[in-house]
């Protein structure tokens, strides 16, 4: 008698109807939306503020270049002291004060060429954003730069004809492209893909173990197992469940999509122009000013990824890593009797998960196939997020096979594992029981 | 073979702990089998090794001659102690559903239920969730689920617990019906007076071992003590209390009648028999009460647990 379709079918469907699930899966992508338009009409709404800066240069030779911009408007002042200008900037309730004193001349002594420095300082009731900061940096720099070449009797013509714009062309030695934008692409993706994973095993991975102890605190457990193997149930219980999650997760993608375009065009909204200081400070190293031509090369990195391999990849790592973890909550479920005891053993569950992910965030970026990024993507607990990020950079398929075989190889034991604490702990009420018990469970 | 069911010599631990140790029943076809025990001797474990749910260490449990396979669930419904349904599903969708997990198909588990629902009279109930109905209704459904796929042996853990007296009252007809039809029951119970009332055969089980096992009849004629009650209107009440004294251990005795009689328990020795007490009595005064005292199941229980 196979009765997993059976069992399936009604977890699923329970799952499904529960008034909680859906207003979950309705309402979280509106709310998500929402959220996501307030912050782009929010920051959009920052921006559109032109901010008031007031420049006092006591060399007189730089504030030439403060010229007033879309957000950012320059008034400078002349013939003040710096304390008289702090009080009147103040008044003016402006953004700050740019203090550049007079010029400081060093000389050399090797070439005997006089130069320029300055004192720079900002004052602001407030910290100013990194990105103004920084702005005013490059421009006071590049005025210095230009005068002290100028002392040298380089003029300004010649620095602009020097400027050499160079892109080094990537190219592996199976003579596959890539490029920088590459290397941006597949972070993108393979962060995705590890992100989803870690999403998907957190959500789900609690709606199974909390289905489990539904059981036993409805005291049903024992009428249904007369019928079914505890394994059978407790399987049955895994697979509708995730795909109650995959249906929602469809439909949030779905839904999630149109709302996006709805949103952008009744608040007229660029979800390309959500700026955070972070995307800044990237686009200013990447130096990147032409967006439109990006595109393409966008495109055509993604198409240079591993495609095949990355699908099936993502596939089977997903399913595994996502079996490995969802086991071992149903026995979570299975041990204790209620949802607060099941804080003591959640944390070996997070734990590696969380690790996973800084791994995947910190060194697949910095170096895809160093050391660290390697080993984390063959320890069975870490392996599902870390390779799904390192796939997108080209793995060897040897290395991608080994890692699956050691993580299916540690599915099938905790899944072994986690059926024998099942079966033993569902028929356990009262006691929270302890990792020796747990250890004593798995030997009955 | 008349035994549906046969538990030889099964054994159970848990760890250090001895759930079962070395204990036989035999469930006779058609009857109705008595588990007994106090709290915590082993009787669900028993039960659930019957149903499959945990292994037995030692010994095997034989269904209809063969030895338990996973097929057997089919013949067994089992009614738990620790019982409950999914609360937020619907009455006759849950219905179905554990039908189904017996091996009913579901055109024929919705036509059963359909019967049962209404000879229950709670056929409304069908769309109602389970955190809709009271506990006792709750239990109805359970008991309906549990007998639906028709099964050769019955398994009751408790049945009546949570029935108001007149649906306990329903619940058991509904089992004496089914026996009628051919099944089997294990019954296990710390309700004696439905012990007395229902079973053929009892089985008593304390501290891991079985203690007592056999027909009810015959063992409450192997507990019973040759005592009898007597109640008699007689002139000098003194007199005869001692004259009987002398003969038989006597002892005053307690049920209620509508004249003020002498009422007494009197032992029999082996050799005498009741006539001889009886013609005795009846030279000495007007006999209104003679009545054998049968022991209960429940004095039987307390007694077979005390002498362990």
């Amino acid at each position: 008698m196979n009765h997993l379709p059976l069992i399936i079918k009604r977890e699923y469907i329970t799952k499904v109807r529960n008034k909680a699930f859906i207003i979950m899966t309705f309402m979280s992508p509106l709310i998500m939306i929402a959220l996501f338009s307030l912050v782009a009409y929010l920051s959009q709404l920052n921006n559109t503020k032109q901010k008031n800066i007031t420049v006092l240069d006591e060399s007189g030779q730089i504030e030439s270049v403060f010229t007033d911009k879309e957000t950012v408007k320059y008034t400078v002042l002349k013939g003040v002291t710096l304390e008289n200008a702090k009080v009147i900037v103040e008044e003016q309730e402006s953004y700050g004060l740019l203090y550049i004193s007079d010029f400081k001349i060093n000389t050399g002594a090797i070439d005997e060429v006089k130069k320029r420095n300055v004192d720079v300082e900002f004052y602001s009731s407030e910290t100013p954003s990194l990105s103004i900061i920084s702005g005013l940096e490059t421009k006071v720099e590049d005025r210095l730069k230009e005068m002290n070449l100028q002392d040298k009797g380089v003029n300004q013509a010649t620095i602009k004809n020097a400027e050499v714009d160079i892109n080094i062309n990537q190219e592996n030695f199976t003579g596959e492209k890539t490029s920088k934008e590459g290397s941006v692409v597949k972070l993108i993706f393979g962060g995705a893909a590890g992100y989803l994973l870690f999403m998907f095993i957190i959500i789900y991975g609690n709606m199974i173990m909390r289905s489990v102890i539904e059981e036993k605190t409805s005291r049903i457990i024992e009428v249904i197992i007369s019928s079914v193997k505890p394994i059978q149930l407790m399987l049955g219980k895994i697979i509708g469940t995730t795909l109650a999650g995959i249906t929602q997760f469809g439909i949030w993608l779905i839904l999630g999509s149109v709302l996006m375009v709805v949103a952008s065009l009744i608040f007229d909204i660029d979800f390309s122009q959500v700026n955070t200081p972070q995307q800044e400070l990237m686009t200013q190293a990447m130096q990147n000013p032409e967006t439109n031509a990006d595109i393409q090369i966008f495109i055509n990195a993604f198409f240079n990824m591993p495609l095949a391999n990355l699908i099936i990849a993502f596939i089977l790592f997903f399913v595994s890593g996502y079996l490995l973890y969802s086991s071992l909550y149903a026995a979570i479920g299975a041990a204790v009797d209620n949802e607060t005891d099941t804080q003591q053993f959640m944390l070996p569950i997070i734990m590696p998960l969380i690790l996973a992910v800084y791994v995947g965030g910190f060194t697949v970026i910095e170096e895809p196939h160093g050391t660290v990024a390697t080993v984390f993507s063959f320890i069975p607990f870490t392996s599902p997020v870390v390779m799904l990020m390192r796939i997108p950079f080209g793995v060897p398929i040897w290395q991608q096979v080994l890692s699956l075989l050691i993580l299916i190889g540690t599915f099938m034991f905790t899944i072994w594992m986690a059926s024998k604490i099942y079966r033993v702990g569902i028929l356990m009420y009262g006691k929270k029981p302890t990792y020796k018990e747990l250890l004593k469970w798995i030997k009955y | 073979m008349s035994n549906l069911l046969e538990a030889q010599s099964v054994s159970k631990n848990f760890g250090d702990f001895t759930a079962l140790n070395n204990v036989s029943i035999s469930v006779e076809k058609g009857s109705i089998f008595g588990l007994l025990g106090p709290n915590g001797a082993g009787k669900t474990t028993l039960i659930r090794i019957i149903n499959q749910i945990t292994m037995p260490d030692k010994g095997q449990v034989l269904l209809d001659g063969e030895p338990l396979q996973r097929h057997h669930i089919q013949n067994i419904g089992y009614l738990p102690e620790e019982r409950g349904l999914y609360k937020t599903m619907k009455v006759g969708e849950q219905a179905l559903y554990l039908a189904q997990l017996k091996g009913l198909d579901k055109a024929e588990a919705k036509k059963r239920l359909h019967e049962w629902f209404e000879r229950l009279e709670i056929g409304d109930w069908w769309n109602k969730k389970i955190q809709e109905l009271s506990k006792g209704m709750a239990q109805k459904i359970q008991f309906v689920v549990t007998v639906l796929h028709q099964p050769k042996l019955l398994i009751f853990d408790e049945p009546f617990s949570g029935f108001d007296p007149i649906n306990a009252d329903i619940i058991k007809n509904e089992i004496l019906r089914l026996r009628e039809d051919g099944a089997t029951v294990i019954f296990s119970t710390h309700r004696m007076e439905s012990v007395e009332e229902l079973c053929d055969h009892i089985a008593l089980i304390h501290k891991s071992n079985k203690i007592l096992d056999g027909n009810l009849n015959a063992i409450k004629r192997q507990y019973k003590s040759n005592t009898f009650e007597v109640g008699i209107t007689t002139d000098n009440a003194s007199e005869l209390q001692r004259s009987l004294s002398e003969k038989f251990i006597v002892s005053p005795a307690e049920f209620k009648t509508l004249n003020n009689e002498l009422k007494l328990n009197v032992k029999l020795s082996e050799k005498e028999s009741a006539n001889q007490l009886l013609n005795y009595l009846t030279t000495k005064g007007e006999v209104s009460h003679f009545l054998e005292v049968i022991p209960s199941a429940s004095d039987i229980f307390i007694q077979a647990v005390k002498n362990n």
